[in-house]
């Protein structure tokens, strides 16, 4: 299995990256975006950790991979709550941005 | 190999460019792209079923959210975009995330040999559900409990979204009015793909007791069934305060607490399954469940009540 270790790899490199967008970009649904990049990159860890607990014919260990099924729509529905949040923002104030008044 | 590498650099470009795209609609459209290449590495890790939720809800559900959330906030990306961060902090944020990169891949590098798993755990129960699917079978029994909450979540955001509705808007529509044009490519799109999109629908969640599908990744499809008929014009988003939308929402969950109840009184254990009964059961579970989730993913897709209702 030594190309599970490649998506390992890629799963800590999503979550620098994801991090580092949600921490720089000024704009909150880029934040969002990048958020769900980190979670894209944990659930990739999960990924990999059960390809490792592959046994009894099982080509993984399906604990883990139901976790991320369940991971994922509660992700969605986070997402769908912090856009929601940010429209309602821009309508109660015409802006886009976090950013306290001058 | 090489296809593994090669996939892991496009996964890694395509979550780089998502980032540094100026225009956040190029930026959701690359994130849905990065979502379809991220379902190949799931493929690749051997676990189909995630692929599936990762292809419908990761990159289709979230991707249409944040599409029509990134049209009506365009115009206010220029006022953004003059809140630049100095290079100092870029360089700093920077050095943090390569550092909890590199933390991470060490640690993965670290692991045991031995990798712990309770696959064969799983193996030797799986009889006893009848199902021959195994994550399925950890969704609707073993954990059956954490897709019980999980249930429970979708609801409570779909009720968090509806009060951000206005007062004056409470109870109406989600979203736009879309009219149907009759002469439009969509509502022929639509007339032809909808009613095969809720049979392949139907089939991904039927075939989930024994093959890669099951009740959220067909309730994905038929969520966006429904989605592309609003779209078309072919159908309204009813408004929420209708009863039987509301009854369709908490059917599936209500049916589910009523048989982990019953579970109580049964097998002695809250959502126990008696074991003759358990495929049985847990198919009068999911055929319910299923349709409550679509209807909530649709309309968490949807958003707040932007429509009054018409008295």
């Amino acid at each position: 299995m030594s190309y599970t270790i490649l998506y390992g790899l890629c799963s800590a490199v999503l979550v620098g990256l994801g991090l580092f967008g949600l921490i720089t970009h000024a704009q909150p649904l880029r934040k969002i975006l990048a958020f769900n990049l980190i979670g894209s990159g944990v659930f990739l860890l999960f990924g990999v950790i059960a390809r490792r607990g592959a046994a009894v014919g099982f080509g993984g260990d399906p604990v883990p991979q139901a976790l991320v099924i369940t991971g994922l729509v509660v992700a969605f529905a986070g997402t769908g709550l912090a856009v929601a949040l940010l429209l309602r923002l821009f309508d109660e104030t015409g802006r886009g941005t976090l950013r306290p008044d001058e | 190999m090489a296809f593994d590498i090669v996939l892991v650099l496009l996964i890694l470009g395509v979550a780089a460019w998502t980032l540094s795209a100026r225009d956040t609609f190029a930026a959701v459209v690359g994130f849905i792209g990065f979502g379809l290449l991220l379902a190949l590495a799931w493929v690749r890790l051997a676990a189909p079923d995630v692929a599936l939720t990762e292809a419908g809800i990761g990159s289709g559900l979230t991707g249409g959210l944040l599409l029509g959330a990134s049209t009506r906030l365009r115009g206010t990306e220029t006022t953004a975009s003059g809140e630049t961060p100095s290079n100092a902090f870029y360089l700093s944020a920077g050095g943090v995330c390569t550092l909890i990169s590199a933390t991470l891949a060490v640690v993965l590098l670290e692991l045991p040999a031995e990798a712990p798993t309770l696959a064969a755990q799983v193996a030797a129960n799986l009889s006893v559900t009848g199902l021959d699917n195994p994550v399925t079978a950890v969704l609707m029994a073993y954990r059956a409990v954490d897709t019980l909450l999980e249930v429970v979540v979708l609801l409570l955001v779909l009720v968090g979204m509806w009060s951000l509705a206005p007062d004056h808007l409470w109870g109406g529509s989600p979203g736009r009015h879309h009219p149907a044009d009759p002469d439009g490519a969509l509502p022929f799109v639509a007339q032809l793909l909808v009613p095969v999109g809720i049979l392949v629908g139907i089939h991904i969640f039927w075939v989930g007791s024994v093959a890669p599908g099951g009740e959220f990744q067909g309730a994905t499809i038929l969520a966006a069934m429904w989605i592309l008929a609003t779209m078309a014009g072919l159908v309204d988003t009813p408004p929420v305060s209708r009863r039987w939308l509301r009854l369709l929402l908490v059917t599936g969950p209500a049916v589910f607490f009523a048989v982990g109840f019953a579970g109580l009184a049964l097998a002695g254990a809250f959502l126990a399954y008696p074991e003759a009964y358990a495929k049985l059961l847990i198919l009068i579970i999911e055929i319910p469940l299923t349709l409550s989730i679509a209807a909530t993913l649709a309309l968490l897709v949807a958003g707040p009540p932007e429509r009054a209702r018409q008295q």
